[in-house]
């Protein structure tokens, strides 16, 4: 039987939980925001980028570029990005599930987050690299990612290069998805508003395009900037989602905590309440006894 | 009113211009690139530098950074890493940044550093020859 003043206790560290949960809520607020504006307005620029591929690629006849190299996949990477900590709700292992639908001996790991990395050692995948991307990723991290990720593809020691990474919907939703990244081409994986007709616009009736000073060099630096863009994007898309997602958990966790105290104080004046009448009883049985 | 073209600018940070004009001129990696409307299909290079767009019989200027561009038809996209009006140029903050970005590149610096501080001297050069250009 608990006493009153366990209950008092229990209740104490409740508030002192609550109390922490709230502001882990502020902060992954304030932070969601910030990361909430960036990722929705790079979206545009990274859709028109996405459209240039798509013409240029498909244009570009009798050119080739060592990205664009189409192989048999025998062996493939896959460039999985989660968050730093938990405490963000189901996020982390959505990214993990889907990550483990890639055969495990043929696929080798690139990581982005704390996270990601644990999952990899835990389950015995093979890591070739690990970077980390801050609460404001910076465009030289993504620079780092993709260049690690091109250079595996380039040397032939992967055939393909997939990202497992969440895609931000709005602050209740996101989305773990597996999408395309090496070698360059069409991404399937990735939701993109007024994407839908550009594939088959592409194959209808595209314009000759001329290329200055040539297709080589375009295509190039097209690709160059693409992919580094592509996986600055998508850093930004995780990060957004990852605040948004532990935002709504502690709030959630918040909820519950004032749910438990609210219970919790309830038990407590009853509890109180019947140990007065107990007492009152006993002095009442006292006095009759003695009269 | 003859043809126009519909010219966007795009950063990473959002939608810049995306308006009915007469006729861009922006630099291309071989040099200046006017395009009036039904130019031919072309995607290129440009190269920090001054942007011209003629809309409603006034000219506009504006510098932009390195980027692609898209011509088709009566469209122009520009993808573009900077862009700021002539007139939004703060003259101050991109004389600051190229002192900065000389003092770095006279230190020890990878390959790979030295190329993004010259990306960012070039950037700032281009500004302030915008901003010279419009207050001489």
């Amino acid at each position: 039987m608990l006493s009153t003043h366990d209950i008092l206790r229990q209740i104490q560290s409740i508030r002192g939980t609550a109390q922490i949960t709230q502001a882990m809520q502020m902060v992954a607020a304030s932070k969601m925001r910030k990361a909430q504006l960036a990722a929705l307005a790079g979206r545009p620029f990274m859709h028109r980028l996405y459209r240039l591929q798509r013409k240029a690629v498909t244009q570009a006849v009798d050119f080739s570029h060592s990205l664009l190299d189409v192989r048999e996949v025998r062996k493939r990477a896959v460039i999985l990005v989660a968050a730093d900590k938990g405490l963000c709700g189901a996020l982390n292992s959505n990214v993990f599930r889907l990550a483990t639908e890639f055969d495990i001996t043929s696929t080798v790991f690139i990581t982005a987050g704390r996270r990601a990395t644990q999952f990899v050692a835990r389950t015995g995948r093979r890591l070739v690299a690990e970077f980390a991307y801050a609460d404001a990723p910076k465009y030289s991290e993504a620079r780092a990612v993709a260049a690690c990720a091109c250079d595996l593809f380039v040397k032939g020691e992967v055939d393909q290069v997939q990202i497992v990474a969440t895609r931000f919907v709005n602050t209740l939703v996101q989305q773990a998805v597996s999408i395309e990244f090496l070698p360059v081409g069409k991404i399937t994986g990735l939701p993109m508003a007024g994407m839908e007709s550009l594939e088959s616009e592409l194959v209808d009736n595209t314009p000759e395009f001329k290329f200055e000073p040539s297709p080589a060099v375009v295509v190039g630096y097209l690709l160059s900037h693409y992919l580094n863009i592509y996986l600055y994007q998508v850093l930004l898309n995780a990060k957004a989602s990852e605040q948004s997602a532990r935002m709504v958990s502690m709030q959630n966790a918040t909820e519950n905590a004032n749910k438990l105290i609210k219970n919790l104080t309830l038990d407590y004046n009853k509890l109180r309440q019947g140990n007065i009448t107990n007492e009152l009883l006993d002095i009442a049985g006292g006095q009759s006894g003695s009269a | 009113m003859s043809a126009t073209l519909q010219l966007e600018i795009v950063t990473p940070e959002a939608v810049f211009f995306s308006e009915e004009v007469e006729m861009v001129t922006l630099p291309g990696v071989d040099g200046q690139l006017g395009i009036l409307p039904d130019h031919v299909a072309l995607m290129t290079q440009m190269v920090p530098g001054e942007m011209t767009v003629q809309q409603g019989g006034r000219d506009r200027s504006l510098v932009v950074g390195e980027g692609l561009v898209e011509i088709t038809g009566r469209r122009v996209s520009v993808l573009t890493i900077l862009a700021i009006a002539a007139e939004n140029i703060d003259a101050a903050k991109a004389e600051e940044t190229r002192l900065q970005a000389e003092a770095k590149l006279r230190e020890r610096l990878s390959s790979e550093e030295v190329a993004s501080v010259n990306a960012v001297l070039i950037r700032s050069l281009a500004q302030l020859n915008v901003w010279q250009r419009h207050h001489s």
